[in-house]
């Protein structure tokens, strides 16, 4: 049956249409937005195959080159031809591929756009080795043969066991390494730097007697002795490290050696099964979320900064609820409803729209160089004229955020008590409760969902800010996470590494950029998956407490 | 109708009487009970007590007597002012803005209006029951202990007494003793209500003040307040405000009953009910306007 089109539209039928077209279309964008990001940046870690092929090159042999295709594009001709390139006459577009070719140290560049019309005899050659190195990054060709203090133990192709157990030793040693350099080392230096301010202070208040300067070198003198121990392990270790090396072919010739000690990973991509490259996928996955960067943050994992961004978000929290809460119950129970309060309440709305990078420069301004470095002079004398507090760092940075959502938190509270129903704190007060008691006791009690609300946007916005934090203490690499077995365990004084600056530093600061692409979206996706874990713990929280005073939905 | 003929002698005296709103006790008579305010212990005495919000008057000076241990109803139109007097015995009406009192109300010689009078010590003394359920979104248990540990009393023994003793007052142990440390939210409403006046006997308070506590409840939780406020009025003084004449006539032992802001006539229920001096209350009680 025909619906007349003016009843269609009386019955308001297109409105529904209008309503869940737009919801359908928000849906769209943010799950073709994840969809981009996750699949663009998920695909690095793939154990993709090497392709080795032929080059031609006009007038001379061709030439072989081995990658990884990472990229495919259609280019204009005229614009290939513009730039030099033969190009038939009768096509309009001519594909080409972008090759990772690796081999930074042999080639120079290590990303190359090459025509799909000159590449030629492409084959995925068995025993190509790909080589995830310390420096330089990747190596791709094949094994010559393994060296044990220069003597060669094992050659051609059966060198592959003995090359990859080796490995295994190297890697181990290197953990051990790591842990000596980073840990113990780490904690004598804390422990040193801890006398050495001691001392200093002892100096300033001129209390600097023989006797405490003679404890502090013993102190001092035991450290020492400590450190001489793992030095001497650190050598011994170094030794063992260093003692085995490969000797490699590129796939156009050249020969080179590579330390085994310089060699993170090694794998035959073309050799491995479906499940092997899956497991080697889970394998890098564990590495980015878990390790630390590497190679200017091209490489490696990115743990400091999910660390960072997490801790400096829960200290955020930390801050603000109380603030908001108590900022909000006085504006909506003490305060006289009149036209100060109205003002008030716009300011605090208005702060809302202030934009962030603002919000840093006051972070900079007034923390850092006002109340940090007052800090500096009284409490930290000794340490000066190095900052502890007057410089950027986890605690300003977390303030200057837990200012920036202050206003949501304290909306979303006064929104909440606000939705009270007036009988219930009526009968606090009728059986003999004071206001502050009633507030404590049951009205605040029942306006925590409201409370968590305004938390979870807080949340939301401080996750994901990163300009006003260049100012108050994110750096592009921090030397040891805020939080470590050193005393006093949280340092809230130190800089620290974010996601979100990350995210720009990988992509706008980084010297190799085509590397640097896949990392931008990788770590987009993880912070959006960080943001959504903090977001969902906090509805998690409300949803609990919501459950427990849902007096308010009667 | 059985006390017509002795009503009609002292309407008699009425007559002589001035005009205004001050009680008429000799008025009151019922021998039949045995009840005349004359003859009460007075708990709370109201002076002229006028009230207003802002610019508007709702009280024009009401002066009455609440007898002791006694059920007191204040019946009338939607507006006239009963709720907003029942209020001015706990002080509730400080919370409104812009409320001012004057006059005096006293509570056992002692005026509740004065400055140093400290307000929760009051409230705790006079207990108000409101016209919609409102138990706290804690266990019954926590709710019936509230106003307990608001006084700072936390000792388990003395709790679980106090809240058994509570809830058997309000005859509803029975009903909830298995379940003491469920939220108060899943009680019925009839059952709500028990529990609030409960909550409120807990504290041990003088006066009871019941805001309508049945016209949001089925009639059969409405005859389980009625028969509760029956067997709670030995110990303490009731004081009522109901929509419902029958209930009022019902429950209490004196009615009083105001109209636009006055206290048109306060005496002995039956009395009001089978003989009121008024055209007023006649007309009210008759369903002619209300």
């Amino acid at each position: 049956m025909r619906v007349p089109f003016k009843k269609w539209f009386k019955d308001g039928d297109p409105w529904v249409w209008l309503n869940a077209g737009a919801v359908a279309i928000s849906l769209l964008m943010v799950f073709s937005l994840l969809f981009l990001i996750a699949s663009r940046g998920l695909v690095h870690f793939w154990a993709h195959d090497v392709l080795e092929a032929e080059l031609i090159v006009e007038g001379t042999k061709n030439k072989v080159v081995m990658g990884e295709m990472v990229d495919t594009e259609s280019v204009p001709a005229i614009q290939l031809k513009e730039a030099g390139y033969p190009v038939p006459d009768n096509v309009e577009f001519m594909d080409r591929h972008l090759l990772k070719m690796g081999n930074r140290d042999v080639h120079g560049s290590d990303f190359r756009w090459l025509l799909d019309s000159i590449l030629v005899n492409r084959h995925y050659p068995e025993n190509v080795i790909t080589l995830e190195r310390r420096e330089w990054g990747n190596f791709y060709g094949y094994l010559v043969n393994v060296k044990e203090n220069s003597q060669i133990v094992e050659s051609g192709d059966a060198a592959w066991d003995a090359f990859s157990q080796r490995i295994d030793r190297s890697l181990e040693i290197h953990e051990a390494i790591h842990e000596i350099e980073k840990t113990e080392i780490g904690h004598i230096n804390s422990q040193m730097e801890r006398l050495r301010l001691k001392q200093r202070s002892y100096e300033l208040n001129d209390a600097l007697s023989p006797e405490i300067l003679a404890d502090l070198n013993a102190q001092r003198s035991v450290l020492d002795g400590e450190y001489a121990d793992l030095q001497q392990r650190l050598i011994d270790l170094y030794t063992e490290i260093n003692r085995d090396a490969a000797t490699m072919r590129t796939a156009d010739g050249h020969v080179i050696e590579v330390k085994l000690s310089q060699i993170v990973r090694a794998f035959q991509p073309n050799k491995m099964t479906i499940g092997e490259k899956m497991s080697f996928y889970v394998e890098k996955l564990i590495e980015f979320v878990t390790e630390d960067p590497r190679e200017a943050n091209t490489e490696g994992g990115i743990f400091p900064a999910i660390f960072g961004t997490v801790l400096m978000v829960i200290v955020m929290s930390i801050m603000v609820t109380p603030l908001g809460v108590i900022a909000a119950v006085y504006l909506r129970e003490y305060a006289h409803q009149g036209a100060f309060t109205r003002i008030l309440r716009i300011a605090v709305n208005n702060l809302a729209g202030v934009p962030s990078i603002v919000y840093g420069v006051f972070g900079l301004g007034f923390f850092i160089y006002f109340v940090g470095s007052g800090i500096d002079q009284a409490f930290f004398p000794e340490a000066l004229p190095a900052p502890t507090f007057g410089t950027g760092g986890m605690l300003w940075a977390s303030i200057t955020l837990a200012i920036l959502t202050l206003p949501v938190v304290i909306v979303a509270t006064e929104e909440g008590l606000s939705r009270i129903p007036r009988s219930i704190r009526e009968g606090s007060l009728a059986l003999g409760a004071t206001k502050a008691e009633t507030l404590w006791r049951v009205v605040l009690p029942m306006a925590s969902p409201a409370m968590m609300t305004g938390v979870i946007l807080a949340i939301a916005r401080a996750a994901g800010e990163v300009a006003p934090l260049m100012l108050v203490g994110v750096v592009k690499l921090a030397p040891s996470l805020p939080l470590d077995g050193n005393y006093p365990y949280l340092h809230l004084d130190q800089k620290f590494m974010h996601l979100g600056f990350h995210i720009y530093d990988v992509g706008f600061q980084s010297p190799n950029v085509e590397a640097a692409r896949p990392l931008v979206y990788a770590t987009s996706f993880l912070l959006v998956v960080v943001i959504a874990l903090l977001n969902l713990s906090a509805v998690a929280i409300r949803n609990r407490l919501r459950e427990r005073y849902k007096a308010l939905e009667v | 109708m059985q006390n017509e003929k002795l009503d009609s002698t002292s309407t008699n005296e009425v007559a002589t009487k001035p005009k205004g709103h001050a009680i008429d006790i000799s008025s009151m008579r019922r021998p039949s009970t045995g009840l005349s305010l004359k003859d009460e212990k007075i708990a709370i005495e109201v002076e002229d007590l006028r009230l207003s919000y802002g610019e508007k008057e709702a009280l024009h000076g009401i002066n009455m007597h609440i007898p002791e241990n006694r059920v007191t109803a204040f019946i009338g139109p939607s507006g006239c002012g009963k709720s907003t007097l029942l209020r001015c015995f706990n002080r509730m009406n400080d919370l409104v803005d812009g409320c001012s009192i004057t006059g005096k109300i006293l509570h056992e010689g002692l005026d509740i209006y004065q400055r140093n009078v400290e307000v929760a010590e009051l409230r705790r003394r006079v207990g108000m029951v409101f016209q919609k359920p409102n138990p706290f979104p804690k266990s019954i248990y926590e709710n019936v202990a509230y106003g307990l540990r608001i006084q700072g009393i936390n000792n388990k023994r003395i709790l679980d007494e106090t809240v058994e003793w509570s809830l058997r007052s309000a005859a509803i142990w029975d009903e909830v003793k298995d379940r003491l440390n469920d939220s108060a939210l899943g009680l019925s409403g009839g059952q709500q209500q028990r529990l609030v006046i409960a909550r409120t006997v807990a504290v041990k308070p003088e006066v009871l003040l019941l805001d309508e506590p049945a016209s949001a409840l089925d009639p059969l939780s409405t005859l389980k307040i009625e028969e509760l406020i029956h067997q709670l009025k030995d110990d303490y003084t009731i004081i009522i405000v109901t929509h419902n004449m029958q209930q009022a006539a019902r429950v209490s032992d004196y009615t009083a009953f105001m109209y636009m802001g006055d206290l048109i006539e306060f005496g002995n229920t039956d009395t009001l009910f089978t003989n009121p001096k008024h055209k007023q209350t006649e007309d009210y009680i008759t369903g002619r306007y209300g």
